[in-house]
């Protein structure tokens, strides 16, 4: 071994990897050189004829050789590699605009939906949300509310009968205010709503629907106006309808509210400009609402020189037609899949 | 319907514009819902001054008519027209009712321009046959040719339709009412009809006797006039009878309409002759009968409430008169009924007996006795200058009515505390002066009494806020919050749990349902798993909603029926809602129903089907967020309507508290899995408060074995014999493979066991001691034996 075959071979190297090498070729390259009987080990067992004062160099010249062999071994395995992963994922390439898998989650029922918005401006004006029986005695339903046997308000409100004239299918929300109220014993404020099912004795069409939900509400407290209503219901029309939204009463005659009043908001359509949602007025009728008839108040516990409140109710079916152009009431009771399934979705704020 | 003219009578609304009177009455809180301006334009009198045949038809008439500018020619086909009679003329741009409108032209080649009418084409008769055969209306006036014929067929008049709230359809359905309306808003005066008249020196007493004998009659007046001529109503009469929608009849008969829609007060006018000398006041007897004036036989109950003549009915009273006492064309003498009966028994006995009529819906309202007095005085007066009626003196009366008036107290500052505004003293008075209420002031306290026109109004501060309030104008109100301290409202009692149940469901894919809580009885019988006594309505509308259901299973299958109809294939449903049973016990109960697949990518061919164990998985979910893990168990059941060998009761801490299975292919051949959960149960049930729990730190060890078991034997069975065998060491088993039928009638199932020991690592030796153990354990006691 002289520095010439050391040198020979070190430029015999730096060919080696010109070529075009597969993994095998480049493991086959490996064994050539650096295996057992490899040219470089070959070469490193000629050391021990080398003069000792020389050795240091040799080994040096040696090792520049593995080091040479073994860089461009693991420069030019990276590179296969890199081709051959390339190469797999390339392969790999899918359709993006193929379509997902289906991660169902469910909708909610419209009713539903628009109740609980509701629900969520109420609580966040520190109302609870409240409920009680749909069969009911007649004393919640209609006497504790200033709506005596005989009187013609109950006319109106066709009822289904179950028992007498003492059980029945609750004709409204209202019953649940009476419980509250009876249960709040006459000496705490009380901030409520209690959305329900309600069931009156109407033959179902586009309009019409024997069972229906309100969204009742009541406040009681000390010293509470006309104008406390005035402004609350602006709150929660603003929040429903929007902020340009602007409200007006009109004077109105309940049994349990005295003043009573009807409430309007401006047409969101048109913009108060009259349209055929508004038939032309500007204004939608959207609750029934007054002052806590002092009748009701007595009946639940509560005296009137003492204490006064508001009440209000929406149906919750109107609400939602008029929210989402919807035209027909069945619509809510029916649960047409490609229908609801719109509503699994958040709003506006 | 109020007619504008007839209110001029009592209230000056000379120059008013009536639209915009609407409006402000609207705002004060009674709607007017439509304005009908009643005037024709361009409809005149003329006078037919020459009439001859059509050359060119054999019934049309060549007329040549004096319409006062000018003389014009019109053909016309009646067969009553004639020269020399005045008649209606609508002249070119007349547009009658069904937008018709009048054109010059010519018929059959003679000139024609416009149209003489009969009343009928004017919309102020019905098209019949017999109003078509008596031809053009001829009129008899003194009017001149060519003067606008509204004035004289009084449809110059403007009438308000109103949509009235139930509290005020009282006093806002007659014209006297109604002028009191519109003199408050216009702060305004009434003025009250004459009513007086001469009176006789025979007393109505020589000639009846009353006696009321029923507390349902609380004021009964009558009088007696003679000699009345029966005719034809003065025009001002039919006029406005036909503007408030009434038909005129005769004088006398629209006497009493008259004085009705006047006063409110309904009056019954009895032929004295055919009644004889007797009434009694009185219930009907059960199934008593009376043939009413319009011919039918009835039949009463002792709700109702009769006139008789001392022995037999001769009116329902409030209702309908009896044929026996009726007044005809040759009635001379007559008995004039003004009373009030029980409001109650009215409106039953009228909605009983499917008689509404202007009467009964008066008095099943309530009246006001003032008002009944001085309409049978009204109607006096009238019958004596236009029946030509002699009154007797005297009236009948029977009055039990407690008469006290209804007086309210109050200080300003209450009003303004319920109304949120700030009126003085003097605001008040005012407001109180336009609502004509009589008051007194003592120092700063009001003495308000209520006048007896307005029955809708108590003595409370309340309603005297509200008449203040609506005269002043609600739109003055402020806007303000109430002012108390706040805090975030919460769902109270089980509204919070079924928000839970709601929400979760709808995570997990479900849809929700609203359907109805009534139900057919062949629907409520299906599915029927618990032993629930249903409800049933003992007045329903329709059998298809009669039955209070006891669950919703039905009600899903429906919504499931109505998807599949439309082509939906995967439908995932949920509904909460109340039941009752026949106890009026309330259960809120969730259903649900799968059928298709859970998730699904087609093209891919990777699909979750629904089946049993995809909704137990969902039930389970549900549990264990709700807090139940480890707390439940399914246990192989039965119910009617469900697969007998895929359904199960749902038991929490061992009680039932739901069902889950398969639809019997019998009943729904498609594959559709169904449960029901008391939520009221799972309200009641107590949760323990969730915790951190650390993961162990040391490694687990997994063993797995398989038995070979009889088909019979569940596989909780062997879980639970596991458990029971692995001790402490063992913390978890699962099932994770199913052979069916791997010998004969055997299956058998691999569970993975784990072990560990959270402050140690385990031994191999101590691990294979217990999972030894459990194996000799469970093949011994479970009657298994272990597969190869």
């Amino acid at each position: 071994m002289n520095k010439k075959t050391i040198l020979n071979m070190k430029e015999e190297i730096s060919k080696l990897f010109l070529d075009n090498l597969d993994m095998k070729k480049l493991n086959d390259l490996k064994v050539e050189y650096l295996g057992k009987s490899g040219k470089i080990t070959e070469l490193s067992k000629g050391m021990k004829d080398i003069p000792n004062e020389e050795k240091k160099e040799f080994g040096m010249l040696l090792n520049e050789l593995r080091v040479l062999f073994n860089n461009n071994y693991e420069s030019y395995k990276e590179k296969i590699e890199t081709e051959e992963l390339n190469k797999k994922l390339a392969s790999e390439e899918i359709d993006v605009t193929l379509p997902a898998t289906n991660i169902k989650t469910g909708s909610p029922n419209i009713l539903e939906h628009i109740i609980e918005e509701v629900e969520e401006v109420f609580m966040s004006m520190g109302y609870d949300v409240v409920d009680g029986p749909e069969i009911e005695e007649d004393k919640y339903n209609f006497e504790l509310l200033n709506i005596p046997k005989g009187h013609p308000a109950r006319d109106a409100q066709d009822t289904f009968y179950i028992e007498d004239e003492n059980i029945l299918l609750r004709s409204q929300t209202s019953p649940v205010q009476a419980r509250t109220m009876l249960a709040a014993g006459g000496n705490k404020p009380i901030r409520m709503i209690c959305p329900g099912k309600t069931y009156r004795r109407d033959a179902d069409d586009a309009t019409h629907s024997h069972q229906f939900m309100q969204i009742e509400g009541l406040l009681i407290d000390k010293n509470i106006s006309l104008s406390d209503l005035k402004g609350t219901f602006d709150t929660i029309a603003k929040k429903l309808f929007g902020e340009n939204c602007v409200t007006r009463f009109r004077p109105s005659y309940y049994q349990f509210t005295e003043p009573s009043v009807e409430t309007d908001i401006s047409c969101f359509v048109c913009k108060g400009k009259g349209c055929s949602l508004c038939k032309n007025t500007g204004w939608i009728t959207v609750s029934g609402a007054g002052m806590v008839h002092p009748n009701v108040l007595r009946n639940c516990g509560y005296d009137p020189k003492e204490w006064s409140g508001f009440a209000f109710g929406f149906g919750a079916e109107r609400l939602a037609m008029l929210k989402y152009g919807i035209n027909d009431i069945r619509t809510f009771y029916q649960t047409d899949l490609r229908e609801s399934i719109t509503f699994d979705r958040k709003d506006v704020e | 319907m109020i007619s504008l003219n007839w209110v001029k009578d009592y209230v000056d609304i000379e120059n008013e514009d009536l639209n915009e009177l609407a409006v402000k009455i609207t705002k004060a809180g009674v709607n007017v819902e439509r304005v009908i301006n009643s005037h024709i334009d361009n409809l005149v009198i003329g006078e037919v001054v020459e009439c001859v045949n059509h050359p060119n038809s054999d019934h049309l008439h060549i007329c040549k008519v004096d319409i006062g500018e000018k003389i014009t020619q019109i053909v016309c086909g009646a067969h009553n027209v004639r020269k020399g009679i005045k008649v209606l003329v609508a002249l070119p741009g007349c547009i009658l009712p069904g937008n018709n409108e009048i054109k010059a032209g010519s018929i059959r080649g003679e000139e024609s321009n416009g149209m003489i009418c009969a009343l009928f084409e004017l919309g102020l008769e019905e098209k019949t046959e017999e109003n078509y055969n008596k031809g053009i209306a001829e009129i008899d006036t003194d009017l001149l040719p060519g003067t606008d014929a509204n004035i004289y067929l009084g449809t110059d008049d403007t009438i308000y339709e109103l949509d009235v709230h139930k509290h005020r359809n009282n006093d806002c359905y007659y014209h006297i009412g109604f002028a009191y309306e519109i003199a408050s808003i216009l702060s305004k005066k009434v003025n009250l009809p004459d009513i007086s008249h001469k009176e006789d020196n025979d007393n109505v007493n020589n000639h009846f006797k009353l006696k009321v004998d029923t507390d349902k009659c609380p004021y009964y007046t009558a009088k007696m006039v003679k000699n009345v001529t029966i005719k034809e109503s003065p025009e001002f009469i039919k006029k406005r009878l036909i503007s408030a929608g009434m038909r005129p009849i005769n004088n006398v008969v629209d006497i009493s309409n008259y004085v009705m829609l006047e006063f409110g007060q309904p009056l019954h006018f009895f032929d004295k002759d055919k009644l004889g000398s007797n009434i009694l006041v009185r219930l009907a007897k059960e199934n008593e009968p009376i043939k009413t004036l319009d011919g039918v036989d009835r039949v009463l109950t002792t709700n109702d409430i009769v006139i008789t003549d001392g022995t037999k009915p001769v009116c329902i009273a409030g209702v309908m008169g009896g044929e026996n006492t009726d007044v005809d064309n040759t009635t001379k003498n007559i008995l004039i009924e003004s009373a009030i009966f029980d409001a109650v028994s009215i409106r039953y006995t009228a909605s009983r007996l499917n008689l509404k009529s202007e009467a009964s819906i008066r008095y099943g309202k309530g009246l006001n006795y003032e008002y009944t007095n001085m309409a049978i005085e009204r109607a006096c007066h009238l019958l004596e200058k236009y029946a030509d009626a002699t009154i007797l003196s005297g009236t009948i009366i029977h009055d039990t009515l407690d008469k006290t008036p209804k007086v309210v107290s109050f200080k300003t500052n209450e009003v303004n505390t319920l109304l949120g505004i700030t009126l003085t003293d003097n605001d008040v008075e005012t407001e109180l002066n336009r609502l004509m209420f009589e008051y007194t002031k003592e120092n700063d306290k009001f003495l308000v009494t209520i006048p007896n026109r307005r029955l809708d109004i108590d003595p409370n501060v309340n309603d005297i806020a509200e008449e203040i309030g609506r005269l002043y104008g609600y739109h003055n109100l402020v806007s303000t919050l109430p002012k108390v301290e706040t805090r975030r409202g919460q769902y109270i009692g089980d509204v919070k749990i079924r928000k839970e149940i709601s929400k979760r469901l709808r995570s997990l894919g479900l849809n929700e349902t609203k359907t109805y809580t009534l139900t057919s009885p062949e629907m409520a019988n299906t599915f029927k798993y618990e032993d629930k006594t249903q409800v049933v309505l003992p007045n329903p509308m329709s059998i298809d909603k009669s039955v209070v259901r006891t669950t919703i299973i039905p009600s899903l299958i429906n919504v499931y029926e109505y998807n599949k109809a439309r082509n939906i294939k995967d439908i995932l449903l949920y509904e909460i809602s109340k039941t009752y049973d026949v106890n009026y016990d309330e259960d809120m109960k969730v259903s649900m129903l799968l059928k298709g697949n859970y998730i699904t990518n087609e093209w891919q061919h990777t699909s979750i089907k629904c089946d049993f164990y995809t909704l137990k998985g969902i039930i389970e979910n549900l549990l264990n967020y709700l807090g139940f893990k480890n707390r439940y168990t399914f246990q192989k059941a039965t119910a009617s309507e469900m697969h007998p060998g895929m359904t199960a009761k749902i038991l929490l801490d061992r009680e039932e508290i739901g069902i889950i299975g398969r639809v019997h292919p019998n009943y729904k051949k498609d594959e559709i899995y169904v449960a029901e959960l008391s939520v009221t149960k799972l309200y009641n049930k107590q949760i323990k408060p969730l915790k951190f729990k650390e993961a162990t730190k040391y490694p687990e060890i997994i063993k797995d074995v398989a038995f070979v078991i009889p088909n019979e034997v569940e596989s909780e069975v062997i879980k639970k014999q596991i458990i029971k065998s692995g001790g402490r060491l063992l913390t978890d088993v699962s099932e994770f493979d199913l052979y069916p039928n791997i010998e004969d009638n055997k299956k058998s199932i691999a569970y993975k066991l784990t072990f560990s020991d959270p402050t140690r690592t385990l031994t191999d030796e101590e691990v294979m001691n217990v999972f030894n153990k459990v194996i000799s354990e469970v093949t011994d006691k479970c009657n298994v034996k272990i597969r190869d």
